[in-house]
Formats: C-alpha cells, structure tokens, sequence
C-alpha cells in the first residue's frame, strides 16, 4: 500500500507538473485557430503574446500563468479499483509536491484564520469531486487549475420556473458583461442547469471541464449552448476584455432535473489559459493522459 | 516604433498617450494587491517604498529563493477591479504613474488619473512568462506577512509589455466606454435568443 502510495503521488505531482506549463490540445487547437483568424492590430498582439508565452514557458519550464489556483481534481473511479484506499491522500500529497517542485503560487487561504498555509492544502483544498463508477477498474482523474481571476465571476442563482430559458439566457449573458470581461477571454463558459443553486453551481464548474467540440446530450441543449456562444461572440468583446471578435471559446451546459417550482442557474468561466488534464489510469499505475497527446509523464 | 516608458515618469510623459495606445515601462515597478491597497487607504498605514513617478502592478508572482536573493519564476496580472475601491486615494497618496493590471477599473480611477495624470494599463493575462522574462532583478520585498502572492516585491523590469492604455491622463476609460455598447448589443442579441428558447410550454 505505502507502495502505491507513492507511485501514485509521484505519477500525479507529474501530471499537475505538465497542467500547470501545457494547455490541453482541444484549447490549443482553438487558440490557434483564433489567432489566424484575428481581426485588428491589438487582437494579433494579443494572440502573440499568448502565444510567445507559452513557448517560453515550454522553454522555461515555467507556468503558464503565475495564477496556478486552486486545485481541483474531479475523480471517477471505478469500483474495482485497488487504488480506491489511496487516491485520496495521493492527491493531496502531490498537490503539496508539485507546489514545491513545479513550482505552483500559494493558493490556499485559510478561512477567519486569514493566513496562506504556503502549500496549496488546506481545508477541503485540493477540492476533491467523486463519482463512483460500477463495474470498472479504471480511475479517471480530471485536474483544474482554478484561478482567481476566472473564479470572481462564478455565481448562481434560483429563478422563478416563469422566467423560463430566457431568464437563464439573460443571467448569464449579464454575468458575462459585467465579470467575464475582466476574466481573461477568450473564454470557456459553464452553464448548470438544475433545481437548486449548489447543483447548478457544481454542474457549471463540471460544464467547463468538458472539452471544447463536444455538445450536450439533448439536442434542445447542444441549441442552447450554441446560440449562446454565437450570441456571446456577437457582443464586439475580443481577447482580454478588449475589443475583438471572439468573448468565448465555447459554451458547456451540464443540467439536472428540477423541482417544478424552482429553476436554478450556476455560470463558471475559464480563462484562456484554461489549465485542465485528464488523466487515466489501472491497477498497473501505467498511466494515459487522455488530454495531451504526445505528451509524456 | 516601442512607446518606451521610463520610470521616474513625469507628466509630460504621459501627453499625448490615449486609450487603446501600446506602451511598455523601464525601470521599477512594485507588485501591490488587495492588502497592501487596504493597509495604505483603509488602515492608514506608511508604504513600505515611495511610489512617486514609479509604477505598481496588480499582481501576485511565483517567485523562488535563491542562494542571492529571490527569481522572478512567472509574474502577470491580477483583476484590477478588485482594487477600484482604493485605487483613486492611493494614487492620491503615493504620486504613482503607472498602475498595471488586468481588465478595466472604474470612474473614480479614471477620475483620479485625470486629476493627479496617471495611466491605467492591461498587461496581457496569463502570459507571465513573459512578464517574467521582462523582470531585470527583484530589489527587495516588504511586507512578506501576506505571503507570496500579496507581498510587496520591489522590481527592475525592462520593456515590459506590451501594456495596453484602459485609462489615460485624460480620464478616458476604453473599458467604461466600450461597456455602454456591450450593454447595448447584449439587449439585441437576447431578444433574438429568447424567440428560440421558449421550451417551458
């Protein structure tokens, strides 16, 4: 076990290594595209600037972003997994490995205490999301970077059924205008969908994990999430906040069934330095990061 | 040609800069935060180093120990709309030139650097590589109580930029401006939206 341990705390210290310092390939095949695609002067500095970034921070070995947040990790982990004792505890230590090695800013402020405990742990942080998954070995486990920057716009809110979709349109469109300006688009927009806010808070946050191309389930919902974007891109707001073509890279909706009195709304954003990884892994501990091809740990 | 910025800055150095303009800075600039914008304007408390002509920037960095000093790991900007509550009082206070940030701030600090000529600048977020690479030496640090992010790092940089001007020494605000005709197209664009959202039936 004290085995496992470690070889999976190391595997992961790794792995937020690379998050930290490499974007995933869906949002660098994004970033790409909208950089050839950019329209004025100011956009074209901007994009290069993202871009010259991150080609020294692969050269530096450095961050992307001195932002490294606060860690999430969003775990499936099947329930035949023999890793299932040690996952937890594994997290939490390679949080505190990577903090030194990588290295990652101190994140974690502790609450009425107000004091930064210098290694990214504290209560509840790492922020650990489980689902448990029956009939399978594998664990998944989804890291995210969270910001503080991209973190200041989230809210949610519960709307009266009579407000319909359009309310929720309108809720975050104006969390978009007034916050998500200064959040540094472009950016990926969560929507969650549900009965009540803490629901609609943790699906938004879900939404943002899921890479950019892929739709929601239900057509009505794949719709919703497009004329969103494509309303949201309409607005003139580019890069940074600034004038431009392109507010966001994508809009996710995760929902849930709600109580038929109430209609609840969370919105998540993440930055263009959108620090996510997807890693995979058996009992064998050979690990597969689903997220960045050709990269390895 | 590079608009080059060097610091102390005086005035006249910032005639004829508008919004929208690309500047870069050369000289010190010094990382200054949420506490230590409170300490100064709500907690009456003495800065650490003077401000005069020089620049401070809205930032919290990686910033490692070495065997001689510190090294500057990744540095760039921070939401400057956190610090709109201060901001006008403390460049009141401090004669600071050049403040450095992310995103817009807000009219009382457009009014503040129209009466006391200062300029508010977006540094580009999330390229603190490069905002590191433009650091020279880290001269000193004050205020470590607040630990890595919030301290009061005291900096030589060299051409950092590219800082884009979101509030000149006129008192012209691009994000305040831009944000009426935001509000506008958002109303337009809902409208059309809301046609093809009636679900609940």
């Amino acid at each position: 076990m004290a085995e496992q341990l470690q070889k999976l705390t190391e595997i992961i210290t790794r792995f937020l290594d690379i998050v930290g310092k490499r974007l995933p390939d869906d949002v660098m095949l994004k970033l790409k595209d909208l950089r050839s695609n950019a329209g004025t002067d100011l956009e074209r500095i901007l994009y290069d600037s993202m871009f010259d970034n991150m080609d020294q921070a692969i050269a530096l070995n450095r961050p992307v972003c001195q932002d490294t947040g606060v860690i999430s990790f969003y775990v499936k982990a099947g329930n035949e997994s023999k890793l299932l004792p040690v996952i937890k505890q594994a997290l939490v230590a390679a949080v505190g490995e990577a903090t030194e090695k990588s290295p990652l800013r101190h994140n974690a402020v502790e609450i009425f205490d107000e004091k930064n405990t210098g290694t990214n742990i504290g209560e509840r942080v790492p922020f650990i999301v489980w689902d448990i998954v029956s009939g399978t070995g594998e664990v998944e486990i989804e890291a995210y970077m969270a910001g503080g920057g991209g973190s200041l716009p989230g809210r949610a809110i519960t709307l009266m059924p009579s407000a319909g979709y359009e309310g929720v349109a309108k809720y975050v469109f104006d969390t978009m205008v007034e916050l998500g300006v200064n959040a540094c688009p472009p950016l990926i927009v969560g929507v969650g969908i549900a009965g009540s806010a803490e629901i609609a808070a943790l699906l938004s946050k879900k939404a943002i994990l899921r890479p950019l191309g892929t739709k929601h389930h239900n057509p009505r919902g794949a719709e919703f999430e497009q004329l969103l974007a494509e309303g949201l891109n309409n607005l003139g707001i580019g890069a940074q906040g600034l004038p431009g073509n392109t507010f966001v890279m994508g809009v996710h909706v995760e929902s849930a069934a709600r109580h038929p009195s109430s209609l609840s709304v969370g919105v998540s954003v993440g930055c263009w330095a959108h620090r996510r990884g997807t890693l995979r892994l058996h009992d064998d501990l050979a690990p597969v990061l689903v997220s960045h091809r050709g990269v390895s740990l | 040609m590079k608009k080059i910025l060097h610091t102390p800055v005086s005035n006249a150095d910032l005639e004829g800069i508008s919004v929208g303009d690309i500047v870069y800075l050369t000289g010190h600039i010094v990382t200054c935060r949420d506490v230590a914008h409170r300490r100064l304007v709500a907690l009456g408390q003495e800065l650490p180093y003077p401000l005069a002509g020089k620049a401070i920037f809205h930032a919290g960095p990686i910033i490692e120990p070495t065997a001689f000093g510190y090294n500057m790991v990744a540095i760039g900007p921070t939401t400057s709309m956190r610090m709109e509550r201060f901001e006008a009082e403390f460049i009141a206070a401090t004669g600071v030139k050049v403040v450095v940030g992310k995103g817009g701030m807000g009219a009382k600090t457009a009014a503040a650097c129209r009466e006391h000529k200062a300029l508010h600048c977006v540094f580009p977020g999330g390229c603190a590589v490069l905002g590191a690479t433009a650091v020279e030496a880290i001269e000193g640090v004050e205020w470590l109580d607040l630990g890595m992010p919030e301290a009061f790092w005291i900096m030589r940089v060299k051409e950092l930029g590219p800082l884009i001007v979101s509030i000149d020494a006129e008192g012209n605000n691009l994000f305040e401006t831009n944000k009426a005709l935001y509000a506008e197209r958002k109303e337009t664009v809902l409208g059309e939206i809301a046609k093809q959202v009636a679900y609940i039936k």
